[in-house]
């Protein structure tokens, strides 16, 4: 991408290992994406882990050493029904992790097919779907998770789908207006000259050069559905217990704010580390995959 | 002016008429028959049929759908399936927590916003600059029910300051309602702003570049009266518009808060409409919250080309 620069000769030793011309040289180099790599990668790791080990059994309810403070046993204590916090909150970045990666892929799958229709076909085609994305826009996510499971019941199956609809217009925006730009250049054209069909151009130029955009977004997205979603299980209506979830975790702490308020600290602070982690590491990603991209610092 | 207007007073028409077609399907023609879930599994056939014919839902789909549209229009919203009251008026007992505490967060959310992005572009990569932008990449991280029970614990629990929930009405004048939305709507201020600062930040060092901006400063004027007189309004556009696309996750978010805070507002009103299977109250609380965004978002678009003249010439 940027082949040409170099490591200047005085830079600091520890930094020459790593040449600046290969992606991941650049990539250690780049303060918030190496901090959002490492909250992701922390997120991820606490998710994998939970599948092969916990504290305590997350589900494990033990009314007899309820609410108690950290100790040895129990690094940050117990909750209402004695169960070990730490064990819950590994296995609630499971739940994370599943609605974010599901969502964001109903998300991307409809939005980029949608968004590359509607640039490749422009006319009649393109304005309905634009104009359909744009009154999408009226459903927040919460707002249509609540439709959803107002008929369908809540629970995470509902959160997920009515998540992924709400990210399905950002990114069908996205992906039209950057592969526009990638319409209107001449390899494309002379793609065409050659002979090729829209359908080839999409998929072997439009697609390629438009992918670190949708990477970036998706990152983005990613953060959003984390959200989104605790909301809704706090709300009750997305991931159900005994599925461990941190948003249903805050719901169980609030009732308990004034006897054990630390409680509603720890899930809060999970989903905020899983966001920012997120968020850095897109805004990293931005900068190192298309320099054109990076935004005013 | 009057073209581009007509347009998206066209456009709004259209979105408000799509939204209210999905907003009906989704909500009375998947789940079959509203009358058999209000009455649980095991209601008899007979008075199911009964409660069928007395809520009207014998009805054909299209015939259902232009009556509740008739009755929108003339603002008869039908009756509660649950309380046999007027939607319209418990609705209307709802908004008068709901609409302040959106126009609460709203300024609180402006206020912190510009004074933020405003600071930080004017000390472009100072300090101050670094230190605000980290801390808004926090803010725009937390989830704002976690950050509302966060400041329940501190002024309720710990300080004892304020109330941890619950809503003191406008009866006893407009101080102990205010006070009792003061937490709410700074819950939901916070990561809004978080947001909106960033954009402030980058559509003002973007105007900043201009060459109007050089010009003014070459013909003797102050750094701080070309940033006030000449720079913010050139940069109010990007922020404007998502500050409409906010009001949404506004009114969205206003659904969750409420919850946190106990607050007798349309968020928890839908909220309990769906433990109760009212659907009536859910479809029309939608509707509503739905349009509020899509007008909102309109107003802002005509906004725009009083500010700007040139957009109407982009959109045309």
């Amino acid at each position: 991408m940027s082949a040409q620069l170099s490591t200047p000769d005085d830079a600091p030793v520890a930094t020459r290992f790593l040449p600046a011309r290969t992606f991941w040289g650049r990539a250690l180099r780049h303060r918030s994406f190496v901090l959002g790599g490492a909250l992701s990668l922390l997120v991820v790791a606490s998710a994998l882990l939970s599948l092969v080990w916990t504290p305590w059994p997350p589900a494990e309810i033990d009314i007899a050493s309820k609410l108690q403070p950290p100790s040895a046993a129990h690094w940050l204590g117990t909750d209402s029904f004695g169960r070990d916090i730490v064990s819950l909150l590994l296995a609630g970045a499971r739940s994370t992790i599943l609605v974010g990666i599901i969502a964001v892929s109903i998300g991307l799958s409809f939005g980029v097919c949608l968004g590359l229709i509607a640039s490749a076909k422009r006319g009649w085609t393109e304005e309905i779907i634009m104009r359909f994305s744009d009154f999408t826009f009226a459903f927040p996510a919460v707002l249509s998770a609540i439709m959803l499971a107002a008929v369908a019941g809540p629970g995470m199956v509902t959160s997920i789908i009515a998540i992924g609809i709400f990210q399905i217009p950002t990114l069908t925006r996205l992906t039209r207006g950057s592969a526009n730009a990638i319409w209107a250049r001449e390899f494309v054209l002379a793609a065409r000259a050659s002979g090729k069909g829209a359908f080839r151009i999409t998929v072997e130029h439009v697609l390629p050069n438009i992918l670190s955009i949708l990477i970036v977004q998706a990152t983005i997205q990613f953060a959003l559905a984390i959200l989104a979603e605790a909301a809704l299980s706090y709300l009750g209506l997305g991931t159900q217990p005994p599925q461990p979830s941190w948003g249903r975790m805050l719901n169980d702490a609030q009732t308990l704010l004034f006897q054990s308020p630390t409680l509603a600290v720890y899930p809060g602070a999970a989903i905020a580390i899983a966001v920012l982690g997120l968020n850095l590491l897109g805004d990293g990603l931005r900068d190192l995959l298309d320099p054109r991209l990076a935004r005013e610092r | 002016m009057s073209v581009f207007v007509l347009r998206r007073v066209l456009t709004l028409l259209a979105t408000l008429v799509g939204a209210s077609v999905i907003i009906f399907l989704v909500l009375d023609a998947l789940p079959g028959n509203a009358a058999q879930m209000l009455m649980g599994a095991d209601a008899s056939a007979d008075a199911v049929r009964a409660l069928t014919v007395k809520l009207g839902l014998d009805q054909p789909l299209a015939v259902r759908y232009l009556q509740w549209i008739k009755g929108l229009l003339v603002g008869d919203l039908g009756n509660s399936y649950v309380y046999g009251t007027p939607v319209a008026s418990l609705i209307a007992e709802r908004l008068v927590l709901t609409i302040p505490l959106a126009i609460m967060s709203m300024l609180i959310t402006v206020v912190l916003a510009l004074s933020a992005g405003i600071y930080t572009a004017a000390n472009h990569n100072k300090l101050g600059d670094v230190g605000v932008m980290s801390l808004t990449q926090i803010g725009i991280a937390l989830p704002n029910f976690w950050f509302a029970i966060l400041l329940v614990l501190l002024f309720a629990v710990r300080l004892q300051w304020l109330s941890a929930g619950g809503f003191a009405g406008w009866d006893d004048g407009i101080w102990p309602g205010i006070k009792s939305l003061l937490l709410p709507s700074i819950s939901l201020a916070v990561v809004q702003a978080a947001i909106l600062a960033r954009v402030t930040r980058s559509a003002v060092l973007e105007v900043l570049r201009e060459d109007f901006v050089r010009t003014a400063r070459a013909k003797g004027l102050g750094r701080r009266e070309v940033l006030w007189s000449h720079v913010l309004r050139n940069a109010m556009i990007p922020v404007m518009t998502v500050m409409g696309l906010q009001f949404a996750n506004l009114l969205a978010g206003t659904i969750v808060i409420e919850n946190v805070f106990y607050l007798p507002g349309l968020g928890r009103l839908i909220f309990q409409s769906i433990a109760n299977r009212d659907l009536i109250v859910v479809r029309n609380c939608v509707m509503l919250l739905a349009a509020m965004v899509v007008i909102v978002n309109f107003v802002v678009d005509v906004l725009y080309a009083f500010i700007d003249p040139r957009i109407k010439v982009h959109d045309l």
